[in-house]
């Protein structure tokens, strides 16, 4: 397929036979630019091949209508991918055309530098002249065309722009020297020497174009980590379609399918594994670069790698909905977004460059009358070369790139470690976090009730393994929450469990049943003395397991106590490191939670938490917010986006834990991939440094017009004899922006840590 | 002082008030296109982007969706992406293919829309 030529697919209703297909398909194929159509009965749709050129997507939408048929263009949100690569197409090609003028008008220039000095003795000034003006010309006209014609074009819009200054400024010195070589008579009569700029003009042009050809590719760099993401959805999918597996387009897997993935094999979809077991590197989504275990039941995810073993599964999400597809769409509107901060720069970008040129006006104004009254022979020449020198040196465009790479750049390293944020204002609050606020369960704890103590009564003849095997046994009958982490744990021993009979649930107390012909009641004391069990070996045990946090329950068999289990949903390992280095950075922390006061406190104490608010509702989260807020803190909110999802809106960030399929999560600012509290350091980290990246950039950009525009006018002259030329003020304005792009692409190495 | 200095001083003086009437002054002026109704109902404008938005204002109706097809006819980088700030649309505009974007001004105003730079701008004046 040649590139100026796409291929669309425009989804088709109505038609219900052969013919239908055939009319719609001649219609789209005798349309002006369409190279080929195909239209397809079975999936309702027509793919079109066509020059963008000489027909929009719209006129073949509005084809088909007139053919009788309803056609709706997809919509926009569907094609990240495309418009990745659309971009990317453009840039690329700017990026080539850029580099090839700028290496020509380089050459150009030193040709043009050089020739007078071979030459001089050979040739007379006059013939001199008329070969530099040549060279002039065909520079001008082919390397800078683009400059002059984007000028007039934004001058007939009563628009101004970067190539208006390069335009004028060039263009002036042009004219002047044209002048000079043309007839020089009339500068000689006025006692000026006939002097010509044309060196100056293609060695400005050759700089700007390298200048920006730099610039280009420092651009095309900030959206890397985002080209990355979108080039992980493998185009095809083994599928298994009755007893064959085949390969098919990925776009063509239906919800249901069963997809094969063998091991070093990227995954193509989204799905529920059915059968086989594996570790799936997910770091390219997560920033968790340890691969993750993966049976039966497990979830994946399409564009991870398949390490080890082959799996079998069942696609779920699809297409716009897959996670990747989410995550590549959240990134692209997250780095289109604008910074508050970009505010002031878009406010002085709006002025410049007619303020610019008002300048340059009066910096010619200034030098000719002050060159006329002291008695400077020539006073046009230098106000002339003043003037030209302010429109040159002026830069605009830095201002433009300072935020917007920076938060391109950020949100991509962002992505890379699994920590997605929302756009350039969500940045920008987040680097002004001083509170964060934990929800417990599922954000500092697992989140998942877990086995973590069994202890023996003493002298009992029973095993750990035995008692966890009866215990175990009972609860597979039960529903109750804790039972299935019991059950959980006998599992991943190996257990076999016998089954249960007579089972009896006792509301509040606990549970017997006869398991192998004997008699278990698991509970509290009070199901225990029931039963003619005797605490007392074990209560000490019992209060010290209840002060961690932990729901221990009293086992006794055949009425006699035989030990004590402890359930608890436990801190996730990474937890205390990461609320350590959050306190670190001068971070308040905050835990908030339904629970009660005692065993917040003791999962608190244990994540090394000092701030602790128990027993809250949802609502009353929200108020804990807001009361904190009204203390004038910045506050962050993390959670898992579901059930705090009133306290992540109404926080400053939210922080969404993403719980898998769903990353939009609406309410947050920021969503992470990993259910790793590290990930809010990270995210914090990055912020801030975003922040300082976006103040130097712009404080750089300022910075250098403001001081590069009156040196140029000449301001220093009278005191230190400094003017610049026109050449040392397009290679300083050429590179100034490359050095905004080039430290916000800093932050791509940037440690979050 | 000489004559000469007196004409390039009002020479000058009459070329920046020139340069800011042009820039600043002017582009108030230009007729705003109305938006008319197209191929799928909605209201639409054809914006041709080329140095500028021509037309650079749309007048459209307060509370009605509106389809605005950039047509944007230059390879240049300025213009590559159009900003809607009060509607938080960023869009890229691949050269020499119509992208549409369709907003629903809330209420009667003005709404500014401008390149990813902020040098071009343009708006939609939403009417009661």
């Amino acid at each position: 397929m040649s590139t100026d030529e796409r291929t669309i697919s425009i989804p088709v209703s109505g038609m219900t036979c052969a013919a239908c297909q055939a009319r719609v398909q001649r219609t789209l194929q005798k349309q002006p630019g369409v190279a080929d159509a195909g239209v397809n009965l079975m999936m309702q749709n027509a793919t079109v091949r066509y020059a963008p050129s000489a027909i929009s997507p719209e006129q073949l939408v509005q084809a088909i209508r007139d053919t009788g048929y309803g056609a709706e263009l997809a919509p926009e949100t569907q094609s990240a991918f495309e418009e990745q690569e659309a971009r990317d197409r453009a840039q690329n090609e700017e990026y080539r055309e850029l580099k090839q003028k700028a290496i020509v008008s380089g050459a150009a220039g030193v040709l043009a530098m050089a020739v007078p000095m071979l030459l001089m003795q050979a040739v007379s000034p006059r013939v001199l002249n008329v070969v530099l003006l040549a060279l002039t010309v065909v520079v001008m006209s082919w390397a800078g065309r683009h400059f002059y014609s984007r000028a007039w074009s934004a001058f007939r819009h009563h628009s101004a722009d970067m190539n208006t200054l390069i335009a004028v400024g060039t263009g002036a010195a042009f004219v002047y020297s044209l002048i000079a070589t043309a007839a020089p008579g009339f500068f000689v009569r006025r006692g000026v020497p006939p002097d010509v700029y044309y060196e100056a003009v293609i060695v400005i042009i050759a700089l700007i174009l390298t200048g920006n050809a730099f610039e280009a590719r420092a651009k095309r760099a900030t959206s890397a980590a985002l080209r990355a993401l979108a080039g992980l959805q493998p185009p095809t999918a083994r599928v298994v379609r009755g007893d064959r597996e085949i390969d098919l387009p990925v776009d063509q897997v239906r919800q249901g399918d069963i997809v094969v993935v063998r091991p070093g094999e990227r995954l193509a979809t989204d799905g529920e594994v059915i059968s086989g077991e594996s570790a799936v590197d997910e770091s390219m989504l997560t920033g968790e670069s340890a691969p993750v275990a993966k049976a039966t039941g497990d979830r994946v995810i399409g564009g991870t790698i398949n390490r080890t073993g082959a799996l079998r599964y069942r696609a779920t999400t699809l297409g716009a909905d897959s996670v990747l597809a989410q995550i590549v769409r959240l990134m692209r509107d997250a780095q289109g977004s604008r910074a508050p901060i970009q505010n002031l720069a878009d406010r002085i970008s709006a002025v410049f460059v007619p303020v610019v040129v008002s300048i340059a006006i009066a910096t010619f104004v200034v030098w000719f009358v002050v060159g006329d009254v002291s008695g400077v022979a020539a006073p046009a020449v230098r106000a002339f070369a003043a003037a030209v020198a302010v429109l040159i040196i002026a830069c605009p465009c830095a201002m433009g790139l300072a935020v917007p790479t920076a938060v391109m750049v950020a949100t991509g390293r962002g992505a890379e470690a699994g920590v997605l944020i929302k756009g350039g204002e969500a940045l920008q609050r987040a680097g002004a976090i001083d509170t964060v606020v934990l929800d417990k369960t599922g954000t500092v704890t697992e989140g998942r009730p877990t086995v973590t103590d069994v202890v023996r009564a003493p002298g009992t003849a029973t095993s750990e393994d035995e008692l966890l095997a009866l215990v175990a046994a009972l609860e597979s009958a039960s529903e109750h929450p804790l039972a299935d982490a019991i059950v959980r744990h006998a599992h991943e021993r190996g257990l076999n469990l016998a089954t249960p009979e007579q089972f009896q649930s006792v509301t509040g107390r606990g549970a017997t049943a006869r398991v192998d012909g004997r008699d278990v009641a698991v509970g509290n004391e009070a199901l225990m003395q029931e039963h003619g069990a005797q605490v007392a070996p074990l209560r000490a045990d019992a209060e010290r397991l209840a002060g961690e946090a932990k729901t221990p329950v009293y086992v006794a068999v055949d009425g006699a106590l035989v030990g004590l289990l402890a359930v608890a949903d436990p801190i996730k390992p990474t937890s205390r490191e990461a609320i350590a280095s959050l306190r670190a950075r001068g971070i308040d922390v905050v835990m908030l939670t339904g629970d009660t006061q005692r065993t917040a406190e003791a999962v608190a104490r244990e994540a090394g938490i000092d701030r602790v608010v128990a027993q809250v509702l949802p609502e009353g989260k929200v108020r804990e917010i807001e009361r904190l807020q009204e203390r004038g803190r910045v506050v962050a909110m993390v959670g898992d986006g579901v059930n705090d999802s009133a306290a992540i809106a109404r926080s400053d960030v939210g922080i969404a834990i993403g719980t898998g399929t769903d990353i939009a999560a609406e309410a947050a600012d920021v969503v992470l991939m990993r259910g790793d509290l590290r990930s809010v350091v990270q995210a914090i980290t990055l912020s801030r440094r975003t922040m300082r990246t976006m103040k130097q950039n712009l404080f750089w950009a300022f910075v250098y017009n403001v001081v590069g525009i009156p040196i140029a006018a000449g301001v220093l002259y009278p005191a230190f004899g400094i003017m610049l030329s026109p050449v040392i003020a397009s290679a300083a304005m050429a590179f100034s922006s490359v050095s905004v792009v080039g430290n916000s692409l800093r932050l791509r190495g940037a440690r979050l840590g | 002082m000489s004559g000469t200095d007196w004409v390039v001083i009002a020479a000058g003086l009459a070329a920046i008030a020139l340069v800011n009437w042009y820039f600043f002054v002017a582009p108030r002026r230009a007729a705003p296109a109305l938006a008319t109704s197209g191929a799928s109902g909605m209201p639409e404008v054809r914006i041709t982007v080329r140095g500028g938005y021509d037309p650079a204002t749309v007048r459209v109706r307060a509370g009605a969706p509106v389809r605005l097809i950039f047509d944007r006819k230059e390879t240049s980088g300025c213009s590559e992406e159009v900003v809607f700030p009060a509607f938080g649309i960023r869009k890229f505009l691949p050269t020499d293919t119509p992208t549409a974007i369709e907003i629903t001004p809330p209420a009667p105003g003005r709404y500014e829309f401008m390149c990813g730079m902020s040098m071009l701008h343009g708006a939609v004046v939403a009417d009661a």
